[in-house]
């Protein structure tokens, strides 16, 4: 036999070998429900960690698997769960449509993952009373929470909290600087 | 001297701050406006074999001086407080007034410091006082006689031996600071890598309340300056901050959020007990203020359309509303007297400190600086200490009620804001 077919047995042998595993988990899958601590933190696939051998002992023609882990979606730059904050007119603390899609795409991830919790917190810019912005930041936060628990999220999982001007932008005082601030952030614990 | 006594009554008190020590800034007082005449008073060296002592005779002298009451003169020389004084020589100087004075080391390693005020148009002693002090508490016996000759002859009782508390950042951490009046023996009950703001002093001085963001979270702590001692009195969910001291000390008007919005509960003061809700609008309730007899709290409310200030029975119930014309006042404060109101009102988009009388109704604004928070009134009720911005800088400043004095306190390091002024020494 020449070399190719050679490689092609021994890929269909593997493939059929690999099918045959009762744990198979298939690369699309989503993420599975409880925390997995063993996804590294900057989200690389744990490949070659789990290698697990099928072998029965003394096969001459032994397959180790690997297992791919899916990414967390958390840690996916590409997927709307990426963002995290929601930015709100002057004067206003009603969410605007252009931010419904990414409070749906948490809302799934949340009501799919009942063990995750996250943190909301508001933020104002540094004009007035720190007391009375850390309440309009309450304001801010207490809206992104409510427009969750409509999309079905557990009271349980959200708590919304204020940070007020305490971490404004400092000193600038343009439109664009005004604007940042007037944000909540969704925080994963 | 009853002319000029009554002349001096009006005098608002100007505040020297020189922060010093490894961790402390340095400031500068830069005073506008203009006194009126001062009293001129001699204070003689106080015979002292102990060379510690010497600084009581300087801390009355700079206190004083540094009240704008008074032109203080150093006769440069000691003498004792039994001494009689030396008239003709005392009246050629200008002066109307003298000190004498002694500092005595006593067997259990106390000090006893002794003065006696003399009036020199009547040759007459007005006071004299034999104070028994610890070493350490020599500047505070200083800071205790400024306090009785100031009283004595401008009929006011004075602050020099009160604390103020504020807040500094500085390279990334927090820092909450008290201090004596006069800048010296700066201290930091708490240093954290997360703000801190709010504080707000015990009525008996010997706790403070602040809202610190270390959780992540605001979360209202007491704190006994004696033992660090630190107690979460409101921990709820979502945020709490904005602590007020009942006068009876034994509990905090709080606003929580635990129920959604911001609103105002009443809270112990010692241990993290169950809130009782006082407000109960569908809008922002926050910053309470007990006035002065603790019959009634003041509190910024939003449920008018703009944040506003109230007034509300100490127990809960109606609200009627006390501020009016601009569409943003907030951060109320009451006098001690309790017959004015001091609070941060918008104009123009700029925020200024304004004070108004709560019988009569009539507002002044008394800066001038634009971007004003934080109000503080000193315990006798002549000065108000406020935070500031301005050359891209937070620092503190302080006006006098009538409008006639302001100092700004310019640091050499970090901001500085929040600041609290702490009550009488007991």
């Amino acid at each position: 036999m020449n070399k190719r077919l050679i490689y092609q047995v021994a890929a269909a042998a593997a493939a059929l070998s690999i099918a045959a595993c009762s744990s198979s988990i298939k690369l699309d899958d989503p993420a599975p429900v409880e925390d997995r601590s063993n996804v590294p933190a900057d989200g690389s696939s744990a490949a070659g960690a789990g290698g697990a051998s099928t072998n029965p002992a003394g096969s001459s023609r032994p397959v180790t698997q690997v297992t791919i882990d899916s990414k967390d979606p958390l840690q996916d730059p590409n997927s709307p769960l990426a963002k995290r904050s929601i930015y709100f007119d002057f004067d206003s603390f009603a969410i605007k449509d252009e931010y419904r899609s990414t409070l749906d795409a948490h809302a799934r991830y949340l009501t799919g993952n009942r063990g995750k919790k996250a943190v909301i917190q508001g933020n104002t810019d540094e004009r007035g009373s720190r007391e009375y912005n850390l309440a309009l930041g309450q304001k801010r936060a207490e809206a992104v929470r409510r427009a969750l628990i409509a999309l079905g999220v557990s009271e349980s999982q959200l708590e919304a909290v204020s940070l007020g001007e305490e971490k404004a932008r400092s000193g600038a005082n343009d439109d664009a600087a005004l604007a940042e601030n007037r944000r909540a952030d969704l925080v994963y614990q | 001297m009853k002319a000029l006594i009554t002349a001096l009554a009006t005098l608002p008190i100007l505040f020297l701050m020189l922060l010093s020590g490894p961790c402390a800034a340095q400031m500068r007082i830069d005073v506008s406006g203009v006194g009126a005449t001062q009293l001129p008073i001699s204070i003689a060296d106080f015979a002292t074999e102990s060379r510690v002592a010497q600084e009581v005779a300087s801390v009355i002298r700079s206190d004083l001086a540094s009240s704008g009451a008074f032109r203080v003169i150093d006769p440069q020389k000691t003498v004792i407080e039994t001494a009689p004084p030396d008239y003709p020589g005392l009246r050629s100087s200008g002066a109307e007034a003298f000190v004498g004075g002694s500092v005595t080391k006593l067997g259990d390693g106390r000090y006893d410091v002794r003065y006696r005020l003399y009036d020199i148009a009547k040759q007459s002693t007005l006071l004299g006082e034999s104070l028994i002090t610890p070493e350490a508490d020599l500047r505070l016996a200083g800071h205790r006689i400024a306090d009785a000759i100031y009283q004595k002859l401008t009929g006011e009782r004075g602050v020099f031996s009160t604390r103020i508390a504020f807040i500094t950042r500085q390279a990334g951490r927090f820092r909450l600071n008290i201090a004596d009046w006069d800048g010296e023996n700066v201290q930091s009950p708490l240093n954290s890598p997360e703000p801190i703001i709010s504080p707000s002093w015990s009525p008996d001085g010997t706790r403070l309340a602040y809202v610190s963001f270390e959780a992540k979270k605001p979360v209202v702590y007491v704190h006994t300056l004696a033992t660090g001692q630190r107690v979460a009195v409101a921990n709820f969910k979502g945020s709490n901050s904005a602590p007020a001291w009942s006068p009876d000390g034994r509990s905090l008007a709080v606003a929580l959020t635990l129920d959604g919005m911001s609103q105002i509960y009443l809270i112990s003061a010692s241990e993290a007990g169950t809130p009782r809700r006082l407000t109960s609008s569908s809008a922002i309730d926050t910053e309470p203020a007990f006035s002065a007899d603790g019959k009634f709290i003041y509190f910024t409310s939003d449920r008018g359309g703009s944040p506003q200030i109230y007034r509300m029975p100490a127990s809960g119930g109606d609200a009627t509303r006390q501020t009016f014309g601009a569409t943003y006042n907030v951060s109320p404060r009451i006098s001690p007297d309790g017959r004015q109101l001091a609070f941060i009102t918008r104009r123009e988009g700029r925020y200024f400190v304004a004070l108004k009388d709560l019988a009569g109704g009539n507002e002044t604004v008394l800066t001038d600086g634009g971007q004003e928070e934080s109000p503080s009134f000193a315990p006798n009720g002549r000065w108000i200490m406020y935070a500031t911005r301005s050359g891209g800088r937070e620092n503190l400043m302080a006006v006098s009620v009538d409008g006639r004095i302001k100092q700004r306190l310019n640091s050499n390091r970090g901001d500085i804001r929040e600041p609290a002024w702490g009550p009488f020494a007991k």
